[in-house]
């Protein structure tokens, strides 16, 4: 299970990587593909099935096909670096050195002492996740599904010029 | 944890499993193309394939040799890694979905259930997003092979399967309110037994489409949708787009594409073989050891009505318009499933109170 684990994790790191340093956006929207499957693979490992399927339908499977068709409409070819592409480096790199020590510090500070993991384990059933969305978490959850609502309705007054 | 023997045994029984079931696959695959040139012949009052072999028997044999000896021609403006990898993902995607579908009832051979490569407890949501991914196969080719036919029907059947996955899952939803599980296995388990009017058995079964008649028929017609089969053929629809995604594709990588589409035909119908038509159900006699193997069959004979019927549609209707396609989706199909799944929830919700 370990070793699964680094593979798994290691995938997904090389292709978060490959998101980034790609030049064609089609690669790059590949590569983020690979990452979200991957993870879903992690969710399996600790043994979250629904969740790991649920990623898998929701940003795989209906999320990221609407990035491949957008790139595909765009017909978004290679890249070429433009003048003020060249300012980016020297602006990133400061704000990235900043975030890869915060990130590490915050891990650090998460991670367990001793080596047995103090988590318990999580029934993450379908039956368990639905009760907790709309029992617990239900005000959250309507928010959040009228929010999708204005963004449609955003997308459809935004693109037709008379109604 | 299991020993590291135990688990060895298991990975080569999963193995075995995965070879015996994809040998019989790619096998039926192939006589369902024959089936299927056949059948349409024959609606059309044609012959169908007759030269190789009795009544063409052996013609998938050929067909095989031919797209292995075929010249592979790659356009020269094509994407070559992506234009190599949407065939394959097209081929894998189609196949891995069958590894979750039960083919007979529970049959162990030394603690290994031998007629399911892996029994899932969320095993209806992993055919969905096996399902969902499927999309990037064709549309990937469509891009990839950088020529105007092919990116519309790339661009077609990705706005048609993201349009009619929804209705599909919607579909489910309620056989699965219906059976409180995520599992085949136990949904078709919960399907068997006969109806009761009062106190006298009748003969009819006890299968969810009687339970969901219109959650069926919801389900059925987004999955000829999903499968870009007729009348709902539209991204490879030759009057206006050539082919579709495929026609820069040639040899095997076509031939990969072909497979792929009719493993998905097989995968909705054992889909809608298990969920709505009890399974492996059926009338079961004789000496005991004939009941799994009467299971199977009568799994499979369901599938190949749903296989037939695929066929027959296509010999019958014609294709569908694009915008009625997608007005059919979205304002008939959609709300229909919507409605559904309010009417199981309000009855559910009386029955248990």
């Amino acid at each position: 299970m370990a070793a699964l684990f680094y593979i798994v994790a290691g995938v997904a790191v090389l292709a978060a990587l490959s998101v980034v340093l790609q030049r064609t956006p089609v690669y790059s929207a590949l590569s983020l593909i690979v990452v979200l499957c991957s993870l879903a693979v992690l969710y399996l490992l600790i043994g979250a099935e629904f969740l790991a399927v649920i990623q898998v339908i929701v940003y795989a499977g209906a999320i990221m096909v609407l990035f491949v068709l957008v790139i595909m409409l765009l017909n978004a070819r290679r890249e070429t670096p433009g003048d003020r592409s060249r300012l980016a480096p020297l602006l990133g790199a400061p704000l990235l050195a900043v975030f890869l020590a915060e990130f590490f510090f915050v891990i650090v500070k998460q991670l367990p002492r001793g080596s047995e993991s103090s988590a318990a384990p999580l029934d993450s059933g379908p039956a368990a996740i639905g009760g907790l969305l709309f029992r617990n978490y239900v005000l959250p959850f309507e928010v959040t599904s009228v929010l999708i609502l204005v963004a449609i309705l955003g997308a459809v007054v935004l693109a037709k010029k008379e109604l | 944890m299991a020993t590291s023997s135990e688990a060895i045994s298991l990975l080569l029984v999963t193995l075995a499993k995965v070879a015996v079931v994809l040998f019989i696959l790619l096998t039926a695959i192939a006589y369902l193309v024959w089936v299927e040139r056949k059948v349409v012949a024959h609606i059309q009052s044609r012959w169908g394939p007759y030269l190789v072999a009795p009544h063409g028997l052996l013609q998938p044999l050929a067909d095989g040799l031919k797209f292995l000896f075929k010249e592979d021609i790659v356009p020269t403006e094509a994407d070559r890694l992506v234009y190599w990898l949407a065939p394959f993902l097209a081929f894998t995607l189609a196949f891995l979905s069958i590894s979750v579908i039960p083919f007979g009832e529970s049959f162990q051979w030394r603690g290994h259930e031998l007629f399911q490569i892996t029994d899932l407890n969320v095993g209806v949501l992993f055919v969905l997003a096996v399902t969902s991914l499927g999309v990037y196969g064709i549309v990937l080719a469509g891009w990839a092979s950088n020529s105007k036919y092919p990116l519309f029907g790339g661009l077609r059947s990705s706005a048609q399967m993201i349009s009619y996955e929804l209705s599909l899952g919607l579909a489910l939803v309620g056989v699965v309110m219906v059976s409180g599980t995520l599992s085949l296995r136990r949904i078709v388990e919960l399907q068997s037994g006969v109806w009761h009017a009062g106190s006298h058995s009748t003969f009819l079964p006890h299968w969810n489409v009687l339970v969901q008649p219109v959650g069926f028929l919801v389900y059925f017609t987004s999955a000829i949708a999903e499968t870009n089969r007729v009348p709902f053929d539209l991204p490879e629809g030759e009057t206006e787009l050539v082919a579709g995604f495929h026609t820069e594709y040639s040899s095997f990588k076509f031939a990969l594409f072909f497979i792929a589409e009719y493993a998905n035909m097989v995968t909705v119908s054992c889909l809608a073989t298990l969920l709505f038509f009890g399974g492996w159900l059926g009338p079961v006699f004789g000496p005991s050891w004939l009941h799994p193997l009467l299971s199977v069959f009568w799994f499979c004979l369901k599938v190949f009505c749903f296989l037939f019927f695929y066929i027959w549609m296509r010999g019958t209707l014609p294709r569908f318009r694009y915008d009625q396609l997608m007005a059919f989706g979205w304002k008939f199909l959609l709300p229909v499933g919507l409605l559904n799944i309010l009417v199981t929830s309000f009855l559910l919700a009386w029955q248990s109170s």
